[in-house]
């Protein structure tokens, strides 16, 4: 289980300093499938790299397993059991793909690198040798990122938008993976992404809006939401107007 | 006979864990120490200059050469000039590195010209291998001379590689291609210390549909200085293509001088040249896989110099 205490994040500019995540409280039990979702710069990435390592809150202390993990850096946090998918994987000359999926798997013995390409919907035959380089498109180098996790014998798996840059064909077959980790293993998954598909794989959803978890709620509350409401999410000093067309007009 | 320390030093400059199969001459400390010809390639000892002659007949496929040469002892200078005929039609493999074990304080510097004909139609693979070490701080120096001239349709392919103690290198490369000749050059370099390498490649593209690939990549590590001059010379209907790519570390300089030149509206000539540090998300991505920070460093490193 990973609990955030009074969790806050914030980056210091030239002059001022902005407050990406304010007051997180949240626990992520074991064996549940979140999903994280909300508006663009919210801070949903910032909660994920907040849980690895990649950033270090400002205050507030983060849990794992009964154990403070605030202070530990991505290394040890990794060796703890939690991963991180990128939203934007880097790319790596020289290093071929099942290299890459070698070192993820170190720890993981019961790893098959082919049957790990096919969960992604990849055919290994013709991407094991290949470079993890600008030679792979942007939806296969996503697709190899989220093998790269899957490799990994995981207590808590955070995935950054898996959906981004996958073709829809792909994308059917990475809604199962995710469906079939979640049956077979006790990982805590916690996925952001807006889509449909992923939201209805939820034990529950997140919704990260301005810094803060505004509702921890059911997939069925915000699929109809979602569907229900042709109001847009407008900041406050913008109107809201509701109509068929709906626009944002100051 | 090949001591230990001969073998260890041809296990790096050559991949060799013994006297290697087909055509080699071994030379060590300005001395050649082993040589075998095989029927269809000869080596023969310069009468005017210090070096030899490798001649490999026409039509001579899958043979290879091995001409390592290794520096064993400090305050040696050795120079060397090497000639290389490829006959028409053959494909051979050609592997020269210099291992240099400086056991004291005095320099040790091994000058060489390698200087290559390949024929109409043939094909080389030639790998170049550079390796210092030694208990003394006595600097070990390696200056190479490689000039090639590939007659119509041949195809060379290039490997040059420096991945460890060499305190000072200047690697001078020029290529001539004629009609549909090719050429594709490798190089690999990685200093630390305060090691300096320099390396100019200047090819030629005469010949129509020519065309010339370089990819080099380089690692500067410490306060170590390194050095390109790259040069495309387009005098046809001929296309070349220069990749530069340096990671630079901690108080490392590196300097890449890319210059292309055109001498016909049909030439088609590329350089690209990027200098920067290792990238943090890779490091990010590795070290989230449970790798500490200087094994990732060295993981993206090792990957990178492949």
């Amino acid at each position: 289980m990973l609990e955030m205490k009074n969790v806050s994040f914030g980056i210091d500019t030239d002059s001022t300093r902005v407050e990406i995540l304010k007051n997180i409280n949240v626990s992520l039990e074991d064996s549940r499938l979140y999903v994280v979702t909300g508006p663009n710069g919210g801070g949903k990435s910032s909660l994920a790299k907040l849980i690895m390592g990649i950033y270090k809150p400002t205050s507030g202390k983060i849990i794992f397993d009964g154990k403070e993990i605030t202070g530990l850096n991505i290394t040890e946090r990794a060796k703890l059991g939690i991963g991180y998918g990128f939203q934007h994987p880097p790319r790596f000359k020289g290093l071929k793909v099942k290299e890459l999926l070698s070192l993820a798997a170190s720890n993981n013995k019961r790893t098959n690198l082919c049957e790990l390409l096919y969960d992604v919907g990849l055919c290994a035959q013709n991407y094991l040798n290949r470079d993890v380089d600008t030679s792979l498109s942007g939806g296969e180098l996503k697709r190899i990122e989220i093998a790269t996790i899957l490799a990994r014998d995981l207590k808590m798996a955070v995935f950054d938008e898996p959906e981004a840059g996958i073709d829809l064909w792909s994308f059917q077959k990475l809604a199962e993976t995710f469906r079939n980790i979640h049956m077979k293993y006790k990982t805590t998954i916690v996925i952001i992404s807006h889509q449909e598909r992923i939201l209805n794989l939820a034990d529950e959803v997140l919704l990260v809006s301005k810094g803060q978890i505004q509702e921890k709620t059911t997939k069925e509350k915000v699929l109809s939401d979602i569907s229900g409401n042709d109001n847009c999410r407008c900041s406050t000093n913008w109107e809201k107007v509701v109509g068929k067309n709906v626009e944002c007009v100051r | 006979m090949l001591s230990v320390l001969d073998k260890l030093m041809l296990e790096k400059v050559a991949d060799l864990h013994d006297i290697p199969q087909g055509a080699y001459n071994i030379r060590r400390n300005g001395e050649g120490v082993a040589r075998n010809t095989t029927a269809n390639i000869n080596i023969i000892t310069k009468k005017d200059k210090s070096g030899i002659d490798v001649i490999v007949k026409p039509n001579t496929r899958g043979e290879s050469v091995h001409i390592p040469v290794l520096l064993t002892s400090s305050d040696f200078e050795d120079v060397v000039y090497n000639t290389f005929e490829i006959g028409e039609l053959s494909d051979v493999l050609i592997v020269a590195g210099c291992g240099i074990h400086n056991p004291e304080g005095g320099k040790a510097q091994h000058d060489g010209v390698h200087e290559f004909f390949v024929r109409k139609g043939a094909r080389m693979k030639y790998v170049e291998k550079h390796y210092g070490q030694g208990e003394g701080n006595g600097e070990k120096v390696l200056n190479p001379k490689t000039i090639i001239e590939v007659d119509e349709g041949g195809i060379v392919e290039l490997e040059l590689i420096q991945i460890s103690g060499v305190d000072r290198t200047k690697r001078d490369t020029e290529i001539r291609l004629n009609k549909n000749a090719h050429m594709i050059i490798t190089e690999r370099l990685l200093t630390d210390g305060i090691q300096e390498a320099e390396s100019i490649i200047s090819t030629e593209l005469i010949g129509q549909s020519s065309t010339a690939q370089v990819i080099s990549r380089s690692v500067a590590k410490d306060s170590s200085r390194q050095l390109f001059y790259f040069d495309l010379i387009g005098r046809s209907n001929c296309r070349g293509h220069i990749q530069c790519d340096a990671i630079i570390m901690d108080n490392a300089q590196v300097l890449s001088v890319p210059k292309v030149s055109a001498y016909h509206s049909d030439a088609q000539l590329i350089h690209e040249a990027a200098i920067g540090k290792i990238e943090s998300e890779q490091m990010i991505k590795l070290m989230s896989l449970g790798m500490a920070e200087k094994e990732a460093e060295d993981a993206i490193l090792k990957g990178f110099l492949k």
